[in-house]
């Protein structure tokens, strides 16, 4: 039953015209990141050399990075090899940054991934609990305990975990980043967990005021009307209709989790992305940064697709 | 039409009480509601805005949730509604009792398709294979007249006019061909051509599926174009009930009285339209004694003192006014 709609049409045509939308997107983000990179203090040439490097050697290693050339110049060779997938030496890793970005990238990509299944499994059923009780002690404490989460700094609420959960319990390893599939998601489950924890609160809030504005919606009652099963009213028609604001809030805070990211790798010790980006900016390694501030940007601008795709399902409407 | 009341088939209310605990003090939206519907008899309530007839229909559907609650009993088919258990009252709904509400484009869910919002109804209280309920939904929608009914089915609301949205709530309701129709404002958010068309619809449906409809308006010419009885209510209580004709021909409550002479007619004399002064009491704060006296031109002390009770005159009449042979004797309306 969930399958009747000739949705299909209009959604397919909204998906290639938003897709056809991310093309200056993508424009914009390349150009940002070129500048900004460009605009950091110090040069690549004086971080690989150290602080007393003669000129001639910096002049080389300039020239060996292409960075002796006009800037409009720069830009096309840096846009030509984008396209080709060559984002450049690392400067201080003597590795293709591709390749870097490549081992490191997939270690953020699944611990954002775990920390937004989690949150989302926290999320969910006590905003229902929350709104369903709505002024009531369970919805006090469920508010409560989330307004501390939201309240506290992440790199907080990692330290008190990896203290209680990890030192302590000894229930979760305090670092690192396991072999196998399952040995990962055991060691990057506390670091998702710190992550989800403000996450979710961001989620519960909006999703429990979503739910309390159409549980009283007109559609509810006739819904109610017709004699369905109590499950049925709330999924299809509480939580579907509830969930259309609250997915573009997940989309807009998925980019706030990789920022959450960088911190809590940093905590845990979790060899991702945002530990490299943090040592990039440190080694001055341009084009490690660069690289990675391309891909995280295309990654949160995908976000943005797949959210606007989901919520078009969701609400028909969104896709005229 | 008016059929003899036979106990046990069609719908009896008896005391239907609603309270609501509102930060202003407790509210009573319906007051002591006594209605008898007999099987394919369509009586109609009437009353203005806030006067409790939406509140009693869904407190016979059981829609009524906290901060609101119902007592009284609502007996259909030898058991009482108010007392059920959730998942057997869960089964009458929507089956046996369908309701109807004024408003498609916010009664019916924007985010799933019209065929998914009947078909879930039939998976609710039938058991259909997906092309038995296929067809079902398109025979429905043809019965509502409804064209196109194959590609409609898939079409979401927002895709129909107010007409064709009301004609697929409409469909929805009836999916399990209910024996009771509560029908809330159905035509009051439509043009009066399209008002007319469904008017005719409800009435036609009513013939053909020998089925029973309660229906809420606040405007008595619905009634009178398609109601066998009529029940009156004013700030949550019935103050006169009786057939059509004669309540028309011979309004015996004052408010009644104040209702028909607010109704415009063609072909009449031009006069004034008369209005009835003052506004609805707050029903947190009633009135002493009959909660119209201070709108009424009839009321005398005794009216400021005691509550009318809705007294029988023969003929299934009854009405709730210490004075309803003065206003039957009073000079006719026209």
């Amino acid at each position: 039953m969930q399958n009747i709609g000739s949705g299909a049409l209009p959604l397919f045509s909204f998906v290639l015209r938003r897709i056809l939308q991310m093309i200056p997107t993508v424009v914009f983000i390349l150009v940002v990141t070129f500048v900004l990179v460009r605009l950091l203090p110090g040069d690549p040439a004086s971080a690989m050399l150290g602080d007393r490097a003669i000129d001639a050697d910096v002049k080389r290693i300039n020239a060996s990075l292409g960075l002796d050339k006009p800037i409009p110049v720069q830009f096309l060779y840096f846009v030509k090899n984008v396209f080709t997938g060559d984002l450049g030496t690392s400067i201080a890793l003597k590795l293709p940054v591709t390749t870097i970005i490549m081992q490191r990238l997939p270690v953020t990509l699944m611990l954002t991934l775990m920390a937004a299944l989690l949150a989302l499994v926290l999320a969910v059923p006590l905003a229902f609990l929350a709104a369903l009780r709505r002024e009531q002690t369970a919805d006090a404490v469920i508010r409560g305990t989330f307004q501390v989460g939201l309240s506290m700094p992440v790199f907080y609420v990692g330290i008190l975990m990896l203290t209680v959960f990890g030192a302590t319990l000894k229930w979760f390893p305090v670092g690192g980043y396991g072999d196998t599939f399952a040995d990962r998601l055991y060691h990057l489950f506390l670091p998702a967990l710190t992550l989800a924890f403000s996450f979710s609160a961001v989620l519960m809030r909006n999703l429990r005021s979503s739910i309390i504005g159409v549980i009283n919606a007109e559609y509810v009652d006739f819904a109610r009307a017709k004699g369905l099963r109590p499950r049925i009213i709330m999924t299809r028609h509480v939580l579907r209709n509830a969930l259309i604001s609250t997915v573009t809030l997940f989309g807009l805070q998925i980019g706030t989790l990789f920022g959450g990211a960088v911190i809590t790798e940093t905590v845990f010790a979790v060899p991702g992305a945002g530990r490299l980006m943090i040592d990039s900016i440190y080694g001055r390694d341009y084009p490690v940064l660069q690289g990675l501030t391309i891909a995280l940007a295309v990654l949160v601008s995908l976000t943005f697709l797949a959210t606007d795709i989901f919520q078009a399902w969701l609400d028909p409407r969104v896709a005229r | 039409m008016s059929v003899a009341i036979d106990t046990g088939l069609g719908l009896t209310v008896r005391g239907l009480t609603t309270l609501f605990n509102t930060p202003r003090g407790m509210a009573l939206a319906v007051a002591d509601v006594d209605l008898d519907v007999a099987p394919g008899e369509m009586v109609g309530l009437v009353g203005e805005s806030g006067s409790g007839k939406s509140v009693t229909l869904r407190s016979i559907m059981g829609l009524i949730q906290t901060p609101g609650h119902v007592t009284g009993r609502v007996e259909w088919g030898g058991r009482d509604l108010v007392a059920m258990p959730a998942e057997e009252l869960r089964r009458i709904r929507g089956s046996e009792i369908a309701m109807i509400f004024q408003e498609p484009m916010t009664a019916l869910n924007p985010v799933l398709p019209v065929g998914l919002q009947l078909e879930e109804n039939l998976v609710a209280h039938m058991r259909l294979n997906a092309r038995e309920r296929r067809a079902r939904a398109l025979e429905l929608m043809n019965t509502v007249g409804i064209p196109a009914a194959e590609r409609r089915l898939n079409e979401y609301p927002h895709q129909f006019s107010g007409g064709m949205r009301q004609r697929a709530m409409i469909a929805i309701a009836l999916a399990c061909s209910p024996k009771l129709l509560l029908a809330d404002e159905p035509t009051t958010a439509l043009d009066v051509t399209i008002q007319d068309q469904i008017l005719k619809l409800l009435l036609d449906l009513r013939d053909r599926l020998a089925m029973s409809v309660v229906l809420v308006t606040h405007d008595l010419g619905v009634i009178a174009g398609t109601c066998d009885r009529m029940a009156v209510m004013y700030a949550g209580r019935i103050v006169e009930m009786g057939t059509v004709i004669d309540v028309f021909r011979q309004p015996r409550h004052p408010y009644t009285r104040g209702l028909l002479g607010s109704v415009p007619r063609a072909g009449a004399v031009r006069t004034m339209l008369s209005s009835i002064e003052g506004t609805p009491p707050s029903l947190t704060d009633l009135p002493a004694g009959c909660a119209f006296h201070p709108r009424c031109s009839f009321a005398t002390d005794i009216c400021r003192q005691e509550r009318p009770p809705l007294l029988s005159l023969g003929n299934e009449r009854k009405a709730a006014c210490f004075h309803h042979d003065r206003v039957a004797a009073a000079e006719a309306i026209l």
